[in-house]
This record gives structure tokens, C-alpha cells and sequence, in this order.
């Protein structure tokens, strides 16, 4: 059997599983709406952690953190990881507790229903609808792309009567994902998306410790066969032939010929040279990342607070109790699955391995073609099914909260009484969600989508990011009104359109809003400026404009 | 305690900033870069210090939380 024969083989009958599991969950449905939207408020901590776990940690936690490491150096850790382990618990604990309580008394299923309920305003509804759904497209599109590169990467050669490169086309691998997460959300609803969440999630944290332990002993053991691996003996620099012994050992050998600076590749000179290999320009520390970027990149994860996907999964939980272990293990399960990709990502800079060209200028195939190249067919398939894992714990999430923003803030909401059946309203909500994902699935076909995807994913992040304080006053403040709520939405909508156009629309990568302060430029992440100005906007508008009629705020702020 | 839940996580943000780590390209143990290992470290610190708001911070008046009548009790055939 060939070797991509393997790969198909292994990652079909984990996507049959997956099928299965959507099918078996089908068969404890309850048969009301509550129970497929949010599966009756019974989802307790540990299912709850990892549904949440696995719905933020997209394919860029496992494929973009290994190609961001590899094209930026192990500062990426700390500008996406760590920020996130402490801003993705604070939105927990700040928003979903709350949001979960008041979801469950007021029996919201939505943001938009809260956020009409709470404002006094059903038109917010028709505003913040084209926006969230207009900024999960970007999203999902990341997940699907980044399936078609993983797979490519990991199957050049393997299929050459498919493509030239002898890899499974794209195309294909996002074709068949989005088929397969349709049929389990179709069939298991949300206690479906829950448990392949939970199931996926195991799976790829479990494969990915493993690829890292095959990577990086794979990696030692050929570096020293081939004359690459150095050692220090007797203050020299010395070619190391001893084979590894162990996996502190291959750590070491591979970790110490990461670069230490960031060397332009026309400037490495022959004393530059990792045995015989050019070293690039990657680097271990972070010299070229300003601190300003680096400070304002930390909005960025506040997007977790406005995702509608994340707020559905926030109603399904059994009680508030159910949140701590959530709030507790978040950031330290970020570190479990980003260390060893960011690991994974600088190794591929060391010239212990040669990264083909074509790899090499699309760096979200480098951990794809890391696995192919440093572990057997059949882990190397079983590591490309926890790889899909990772991307469709996100996709369920996002397809079914698409299909019930469609169905209860649009369609039931606008008809009258009994207008449909419950049996059209849900293949309405379906029909929806297969329009969808079929549009996100022409354009990832594009160019465009193709080269820019992670810069769209970053200012979808940002869009998210600037309707944060809308949901944070919302909460906690009473004075904020309707007029404060639509001026917060619109300037956030209006800065955003202002800056993504200027960036042209995500054409110019690393794009920032500059500023002189003392003679000096200061860089600063565009959501900097949209989260501003959105909070800006709301606080302004609602302390001028009429307070919240006493009935609303009796309601959610009752007095003590 | 409350107020010392929430200035450590302040104390996180700031220390996130490590500047001082910026230019430094020692390994520890011997295979982790610097600034790799010091995230890691603010990564484990994040879940030590929301351990504490769940103990300290938690909201206490969620406790008995029910449904009062909305638009998800009817029960609805929906497949």
C-alpha cells in the first residue's frame, strides 16, 4: 500500500468516526430547540472546557503557529499565546458567567436576542446581524484553507496522478471537511458539536505532543546521520556523531542550532553556515517585533468575548460552576498545544532539514511537510487526522451558531405566529448554513483568500475585538443606552472599513496605524484605534442621550 | 482578596511586556529560547491566577439561577 494510500485510508475512517459520533448523539436528542441549539443547558466542566478549547483553538493554533514561527522566530508565542491564556479566561469570567446566567432566566439563544432585550432595541438586531455573520466568513475561512495547505504539505508526492506536485489538491480537502462537519452538526446539533469538540480536542492534543516527540527525535537522529548536528567539546564547535540518546538529548541538538539573530539571506556569509546548509533569515528572539505592536497585538484576543459561536456554547453549560475548571485550564492548555508547534516552526529554520522552495514560500505548509518528513505513514496520517481536528472543533461551532443567528434573529423573529412549521424552520437554518459554507468555500478558491487568509483572520479578529466594549458596558454599565450601543457599533463598522481599505484589504501584510510621539514612530495594531474609538463612541452617545427605561434596568441590574 | 485577584491579573498584563527579554537569545534547559520559556511561565501563572478569582472573585449571586418563560420552552419537533 502506498504511503498516501495510508494517510487517505487512516484520516477516512477518523472522519467516518466523526460521523458516527454526530449520528449516535442524534439518538439522545430531545426533540426541542432548546436541546439542538444548546442542548438543554446540560453540558458540565469537562465537556464545557474542551468544547470552548477546541472551538477558539483554530487550524492557526496547530498549522498558523508552526508557519508564524517559521517565518517570525518563537516571539509569536508570546504575542498570540500567552495574551490569549490571560484575555480568553478574563472574557470567561467576566462575560460568560454573566451572559450564561441571563441567557438561561430570559431563555436567550443568541447575542442578538440579548443585546435587542437588554438595549430596548429590535433594530440592533438587523445592525449587528450582517456584521457577525460578515465576520465569521474570514473565520471559517481559515480553518478551510488551512486543512487544504496542511494536507498538501504533508501529501507532495504521494498522489501524482491527482496534481503535479503529487499532492491532494486543496480543493478537495476542503470539500470533504466541510461535507463531513455539515453531516455531524446536521445529525447531532449542538450536543453533537459538543461531544466532536471533546473527541477532537483529545485528539489533537494527544497527536500533537506526539508529533513533537517524533519531530524532534526524527529530527536529531537524521541530523547526525547526515553530518548536520554540532556539539560543543572543549569550547569548539565540533560535527556531533554520536546518535541521540533520548529526548532531552534530540532537544538539544536540535533546539541549539536555531538561529540566534535573524540573518537576511543575501548577507550570510560563509562563517554563517549551519554545516553546509545557508542558514535563513529566522531568528530565536524577538529583535525585529516592536514592542509597540507587540503591546497592542494583546486587543486582539478580546474577539473570544464577542464570537456568536463562543456565546452559544457559554448558554450550554449546566450551571456557573461549570465555568471554573474552563477559566482555569484555558491558558495552560494554550501552552500544551502552541510550545511544541512554535518549537516545531523553528527547527524548521535550522538547516538541520532542507524546506523545499515551494514549502518554504508558504510557511502554513512547513508543519505538514515537517510530519511527512520525520514520522511513519501511518502516525504521519494519524498526525494529519489530529491536524483536521484542530480545524473542525472550530467549524461546527461556527456552522451551527450561523444557521441559529439565521433562524431565531431573522426568521422567527420576523414572522408572524406559526408562519412555519418547525420542521421548515430547520431546513431553513440548514438551507442557511449550506449557502454559507458554500460561499466561504468558492472564495477560499480564490487568489486572494489563498495568499491573505491569515492577514483576513487578524482583521476579522480585530472586528470582533471592537465590539468588546459593547458587550463589557452592556454587563456592567447601567447608563449605557441604545444610541450609545448603535454609535459604538457603527464608528467600530466605519473605523474598521476606513483602515481595512487602507491596508488594501488586507493586501499589505503587518499593515499598522502609525504615530510620531518625541520624534520617534510608534506602530500600533489597527484594532487599537477600532477599539478606541467604538468605546469611545458608546460612552460618549450614552451619557447624551436618554438613560434605560427603569423596567430594563430593574431587569438586569435589580437592586441588591 | 477580591481586589488582590484582579491586581494579579493586571501584574500579568504588565509583566507580559517583558521588554527586558527582547534581544536575549540564551537557551534554558539547554533547548527552550528565553522568551519561549518566560511565556510559558506567564501561560502556567494565568491559570494560578484564575484559580484564585474562582476561589476569591466568583460572582455570588449565580447561585440558583432558573428559567423564567422564553422562546426555548416550547417543546419543538425539530427533525
Amino acid at each position: 500500500m502506498s504511503p498516501g494510500v495510508i494517510k487517505v485510508l487512516i484520516i477516512g475512517v477518523y472522519l467516518a468516526a466523526l460521523v458516527g459520533l454526530g449520528l449516535f448523539s442524534s439518538r439522545l436528542f430531545r426533540g426541542t430547540s432548546k436541546d439542538y441549539l444548546l442542548a438543554s443547558h446540560s453540558i458540565g466542566p469537562f465537556l464545557l472546557l474542551m468544547s470552548l478549547f477546541g472551538t477558539t483553538m483554530t487550524g492557526f493554533a496547530l498549522v498558523g503557529s508552526t508557519g508564524e514561527a517559521f517565518a517570525e522566530g518563537v516571539g509569536v508565542y508570546a504575542m498570540l499565546a500567552s495574551s490569549s491564556g490571560i484575555i480568553h479566561s478574563l472574557c470567561f469570567f467576566v462575560l460568560g458567567i454573566k451572559l450564561w446566567s441571563w441567557g438561561k432566566k430570559y431563555g436567550y439563544t443568541t447575542q442578538i436576542a440579548f443585546f435587542r432585550d437588554r438595549l430596548g432595541s429590535d433594530k440592533i438586531g438587523l445592525l449587528l446581524f450582517p456584521i457577525l455573520v460578515g465576520l465569521v466568513v474570514p473565520y471559517l475561512l481559515v480553518g478551510i484553507i488551512s486543512a487544504g495547505k496542511a494536507i498538501e504539505g504533508a501529501t507532495r508526492g504521494d498522489f501524482l496522478m491527482l496534481t503535479e506536485s503529487g499532492s491532494i489538491p486543496p480543493w478537495l480537502t476542503e470539500l470533504v471537511i466541510c461535507s463531513v462537519v455539515l453531516v455531524y452538526v446536521f445529525f447531532g446539533g449542538m450536543r453533537g458539536t459538543a461531544w466532536a469538540n471533546t473527541f477532537q480536542t483529545i485528539v489533537f492534543m494527544v497527536l500533537g505532543v506526539v508529533a513533537f516527540y517524533l519531530i524532534a527525535t526524527g529530527l536529531a537522529a537524521k541530523s547526525v546521520e547526515s553530518g548536520r548536528a554540532h556539539e560543543i567539546r572543549d569550547g569548539q564547535r565540533v560535527v556531533r556523531t554520536e546518535p541521540p540518546s533520548g529526548l532531552m538529548d534530540s532537544l538539544h541538538i536540535v533546539s541549539q542550532e536555531i538561529p540566534k539573530a535573524r540573518r537576511v539571506r543575501a548577507e550570510v556569509t560563509l562563517s554563517d553556515q549551519l554545516a553546509t546548509v545557508e542558514a535563513p533569515e529566522k531568528f530565536r528572539t524577538r529583535e525585529r517585533m516592536d514592542p509597540w505592536l507587540f503591546l497592542t497585538y494583546m486587543l486582539i484576543p478580546f474577539s473570544v468575548g464577542m464570537f456568536p459561536h463562543l456565546f452559544q456554547h457559554w448558554l450550554t453549560a449546566r450551571d456557573a460552576n461549570a465555568f471554573k475548571l474552563s477559566v482555569v485550564a484555558h491558558p495552560v492548555f494554550i501552552l500544551i498545544v502552541w510550545i511544541p508547534c512554535v518549537l516545531i516552526g523553528v527547527w524548521a529554520t535550522t538547516g538541520l532539514i532542507d524546506i523545499p522552495p515551494p514549502i518554504a514560500s508558504d510557511p502554513n505548509k512547513v508543519l505538514g511537510f515537517m510530519v511527512k518528513s520525520l514520522s511513519g505513514d501511518v502516525l504521519g496520517g494519524f498526525l494529519l487526522a489530529g491536524i483536521l481536528a484542530a480545524i473542525m472543533s472550530s467549524l461546527d461551532s461556527q456552522f451551527l451558531c450561523i444557521g441559529t443567528m439565521f433562524t431565531k434573529d431573522i426568521v422567527v423573529h420576523y414572522s408572524r405566529e406559526d408562519r412555519f412549521s418547525d420542521r421548515q424552520i430547520i431546513l431553513i437554518s440548514r438551507g442557511f448554513i449550506i449557502a454559507v459554507v458554500l460561499a466561504t468555500f468558492l472564495l477560499s478558491l480564490t487568489t486572494i483568500a489563498q495568499t491573505r487568509v491569515f492577514q483576513l483572520g487578524i482583521w476579522c479578529f480585530s472586528g470582533f475585538s471592537s465590539l468588546f466594549p459593547l458587550a463589557f458596558l452592556s454587563i456592567y454599565w447601567r447608563g449605557l443606552t441604545k444610541w450609545g450601543a448603535y454609535a459604538g457599533v457603527l464608528t467600530a463598522a466605519s473605523v474598521w472599513f476606513w483602515l481595512f481599505s487602507a491596508s488594501q484589504f488586507g493586501a499589505i501584510e503587518n499593515w499598522s496605524v502609525d504615530f510620531t510621539l518625541a520624534g520617534s514612530t510608534i506602530h500600533t495594531m489597527p484594532v487599537a484605534t477600532i477599539f478606541l474609538a467604538s468605546t469611545l463612541a458608546t460612552v460618549i452617545v450614552s451619557l447624551a442621550t436618554p438613560k434605560p427605561d427603569a423596567r430594563t434596568l430593574e431587569k438586569f441590574f435589580p437592586a441588591k | 482578596m477580591k481586589y488582590l485577584v484582579w491586581g494579579l491579573v493586571v501584574l500579568l498584563v504588565v509583566l507580559h511586556q517583558d521588554l527586558w527579554n527582547w534581544d536575549n537569545d540564551q537557551l534554558v534547559f539547554g533547548f527552550l529560547p528565553v522568551t519561549l520559556a518566560y511565556h510559558a511561565g506567564i501561560s502556567v501563572a494565568a491559570s494560578i491566577v484564575w484559580f484564585l478569582a474562582t476561589k476569591f472573585a466568583w460572582p455570588g449571586d449565580l447561585e440558583g439561577v432558573t428559567e423564567t418563560a422564553s422562546e426555548t420552552d416550547h417543546p419543538e419537533a425539530v427533525s
